[in-house]
């Protein structure tokens, strides 16, 4: 019951927030000085003030501001989110259509850092001091230091350049005939540096996370306990210690699903991986209020779910999280 | 002056080589049928279809998708295309397109004068340049094959018009049926066009595929099968792409250390060859309405301390061309013998204190703000900006968030100097003129935002804009050039570098005409 409860309430602040945030963004994106009828200007080299006016009043540019406002909220209370000036599409098709590459991308990547940063937590954890434990903490932070674009270009000029593994750019490769199995292949190779290159982010924050969960974990006494009724150290650390050690990465987790987008837009711009990091990118670029606005509505969403999947993924982990005490 | 006469010099040794180069191969190898090309474009494409929508980003599949009366060959001379002929009436009054009568659109439809009609209709309406048809008044169309354009006025910038990207010629049974052609679905899907290839299908911000349309009217073309246009936005992915031969040709592409990365791949073609009638050109704009800069000797002062050579050798590490005037060097109507201001800083002081700006106790005359349009040109005003010191011009960089906002200062004339980047789009009348008439001041961005006005220089461009007399018309322009040179309300200092990069081994005869890939590529083809 309380969950249920704190849940609606929950869900309740969020939608006053995502209000909140909408009204916020629709009037910064008012103060700024120009609009996007300058930018599809410009994508045109240079329009005639009569095609200006023109376009400024297809699109209710020309209404007051507050008008301009209400409109879009009560639209988006509706749930439509708009037409994109810039694109010529309705917003909710351009999310749809963008939605699944980033989702395969950041997935992809927060899997493989999750697995690989508790693997590596764990083990430089077990050994604090050794050769490997500061092995794994200089790479991770490495990749956590180094600016992501500069890793995608490194890998490209590595791997896809001089070793020719991988392509270049995009998300498949159109001169491929073929669906189902050729298409998934092919989707799986030109997914494999961009999931790396994202992945090298998280993946300092997991295992550095894991190890000092870990290492907590190791010295409290049901440890203790466990390694005095003779149970091998294989089953102490991944039996007993690994369960309490990874509830603060998993939270972590579901706070790093949050920032799907941020995350993704510079790998996404150096792979010309066509996702939603791509779209913000661009429409912020063309000022495209509607679909900056259609991209924050839906950020928020995935913070209220991607918070409430954490507290569900806590609960299954740890029974002493939201019990019946 | 003499490092730009042997700059000159080399670069027309250079571009003879090439063109020399280019016909050999020409004749070398017969083109091939068949095959997938695989292009990159640096832009995301909103819409294909480019008689409402104008850009480089349309041009690429646009021209490929839909065929324009004219094209031209690489000496500026007007080529039959959809029209297997044209007559302009002795008045210049009415200009006479016979049509090819077996042309179809990709549906099987006949494409007739009526299609034609429909087209300058549309393109007047809703294209951004509205001086491309202005003087049309009506099109008759006395039989299916003949489209009889009238004008109030001769209009000699029609017949560029009539070309590249600029006249696509729609199905009226499509675009017709009374949906605003500016925001009609079928300008991205289910797209019937009247041009060498037909779409395949078309992602935003991922791809377009453009297949062979079998009956297109001109026989045997095009060589190629199929045409993957890869939208690919970051430079140094595509200079990647371009390396490694995931592409095998790529337009536009302008970053000068990318240029000079390519040039030394072995595979690779780059070339700066093509975009004559594109005709992009970087210049200082100086409010003519501010301050100090009313003052001519002021604008002369600032164009004499401003090295033009630093910007092209340093800035632009030799990508680039000179441009002396507005009008491209490529441009028939160039006319290079104007002022140049070659670096003299005494000079440029004589003319400040002849200004009567004179230095103050510090060496400063005056202040100054330099705005820049995009994140390019900054290296371009942090330069002016040291440049100008040294004559004794205190200026500070001004930097805008992004293009709207730098679009409205330029807009609303709010501004001192500003570097800006404006296309010629062919004709002087359509890309040139806008800059100069005083008729244009204070439009929005790229009209006569200068506040520039001359009444010679409106009566010039005026008197060109309907004379049908080459040569008379060139006279018009040149004077217009040296006017314009003398008063510099811009200071003119280099073609923005576009390159053309192709596989050499691959790609035989690319698109090396005045409209670049803006043009159908039907004669391309995989060697």
């Amino acid at each position: 019951m309380t969950f249920l409860r704190a849940t609606f309430f929950r869900s309740l602040y969020a939608i006053l927030l995502l209000i909140a945030v909408l009204v916020l963004n629709f009037s910064m994106m008012h103060m700024a000085p120009g609009d996007v009828a300058d930018t599809i200007a410009q994508s045109m080299g240079g329009a005639d003030p009569e095609i200006m006016a023109q376009i400024r009043a297809d699109y209710g540019l020309d209404q007051p501001f507050l008008i301009q406002l209400a409109t879009y909220v009560g639209k988006v209370l509706n749930f439509d989110l708009g037409f994109s000036f810039f694109y010529n599409q309705p917003v909710v098709s351009l999310i749809l259509e963008r939605l699944p590459a980033t989702l395969l991308l950041v997935l992809g990547a927060q899997l493989l850092a999750l697995t690989l940063g508790v693997v590596l937590g764990v083990i430089s954890a077990r050994n604090p001091n050794g050769m490997t434990s500061h092995l794994v903490t200089g790479l991770a932070l490495f990749g956590y230091a180094a600016p992501v674009f500069w890793t995608g270009i490194l890998c490209l000029i590595a791997f896809s350049l001089h070793l020719g593994w991988f392509p270049t750019s995009g998300m498949r490769d159109v001169t491929v005939a073929g669906g189902g199995w050729a298409k998934l292949l092919d989707i799986a190779h030109h997914a494999v540096l961009p999931i790396i290159t994202l992945c090298s982010v998280y993946l300092a924050l997991y295992s550095r996370l894991c190890r000092t969960a870990m290492l907590e974990v190791l010295g409290s006494d049901y440890v203790r306990t466990a390694k005095a009724k003779g149970l091998s150290a294989r089953q102490v650390v991944y039996k007993h210690a690994l369960k309490n050690a990874v509830s603060p990465v998993i939270t972590l987790a579901g706070l790093q699903f949050s920032a799907v987008i941020s995350g993704a837009v510079l790998v996404e711009a150096v792979y010309s991986w066509p996702g939603l990091g791509t779209l913000a990118f661009q429409s912020i670029i063309a000022r495209d209020t509607p679909t900056i606005l259609g991209i924050l509505f839906f950020s928020a969403l995935v913070v209220i779910v991607g918070n409430l999947l954490t507290d569900i993924a806590l609960r299954l982990v740890d029974p002493r999280v939201g019990g019946k005490q | 002056m003499n490092k730009l006469k042997k700059l000159t010099l080399s670069l027309s040794i250079t571009a003879a080589l090439l063109s020399s180069t280019l016909s050999t191969q020409a004749v070398a190898d017969d083109p091939k049928q068949g095959g997938t090309l695989v292009a990159s474009l640096g832009t995301n494409v909103r819409n294909l279809n480019p008689a409402v929508q104008s850009g480089i980003a349309t041009g690429f599949p646009g021209s490929q998708l839909f065929a324009a009366p004219l094209r031209y060959d690489e000496n500026w001379t007007p080529q039959p295309y959809l029209a297997k002929s044209w007559d302009v009436s002795e008045d210049g009054l009415t200009v006479t397109l016979n049509l090819v009568d077996n042309a179809k659109f990709h549906d099987g439809q006949p494409i007739t004068s009526e299609d034609v009609a429909f087209s300058v209709d549309v393109i007047k309406e809703h294209h951004p340049f509205k001086s491309m048809f202005a003087p049309v008044t009506s099109v008759d169309t006395p039989d299916a094959h003949t489209a009889i354009i009238n004008l109030s006025q001769p209009h000699p910038a029609l017949m560029l018009a009539m070309s590249g990207q600029l006249m696509a010629i729609i199905p009226k049974h499509i675009y017709g049926d009374g949906e605003n052609p500016k925001t009609h679905p079928r300008n991205t899907e289910n797209v019937v066009g009247s041009g060498p290839f037909k779409l395949v299908e078309y992602k935003s911000g991922e791809h377009v595929i453009l297949e062979r349309f079998d009956d297109f009217f001109i026989e045997g073309r095009p060589y190629l099968d199929k045409m993957v246009i890869r939208i690919i936005t970051d430079p140094a992915a595509r200079t990647l792409a371009l390396e490694s031969g995931e592409v095998d040709l790529a337009s536009f592409e302008v970053a000068p250390q990318n240029i000079n990365r390519l040039k030394k791949v072995d595979t690779l073609t780059v070339t700066p060859k093509g975009y004559g009638a594109i005709g992009p050109i970087d210049w200082l704009a100086l409010n003519t309405g501010r301050g100090p800069l009313k003052e001519k000797k002021v604008r002369q002062a600032i164009a004499y301390a401003v090295d033009k050579n630093f910007i092209l050798k340093a800035i632009k590490r030799g990508t680039a061309a000179n441009a002396a005037t507005g009008i491209h060097p490529d441009s028939p109507f160039h006319h290079a013998d104007v002022e140049q201001y070659a670096l003299d800083l005494d000079k440029a002081n004589a003319l400040l204190d002849e200004a009567g700006f004179k230095k103050d106790a510090d060496g400063k005359r005056f202040g100054l703000t330099i705005d820049f349009g995009w994140a390019e040109l900054k290296p371009n005003a942090e330069y002016v900006r040291g440049a100008l010191k040294k004559v004794g011009i205190d200026v500070t960089v001004r930097a805008s968030a992004d293009f709207p906002t730098w679009a409205k200062r330029m807009g609303e004339m709010d501004f001192d100097m500003s570097w800006d980047t404006v296309f010629n789009w062919g004709d002087p009348v359509i890309g040139v003129h806008r800059t100069y008439l005083s008729s244009n001041i204070g439009k929005g961005v790229w009209s006569n935002t200068q506040g520039y006005a001359n009444a010679r220089v409106d009566e010039l461009l005026e008197m060109a804009a309907k004379e049908s007399d080459a040569d008379k018309r060139k006279a018009l322009y040149q004077e217009f050039q040296e006017i314009v040179a003398d008063e510099v309300p811009l200071y003119f200092t280099n073609t923005l570098p576009y390159h053309t990069v192709y596989n050499t081994a691959k790609v035989g005869n690319p698109p090396l005409g005045i409209w670049s890939t803006s043009s159908p590529m039907d004669m391309t083809y995989l060697k």
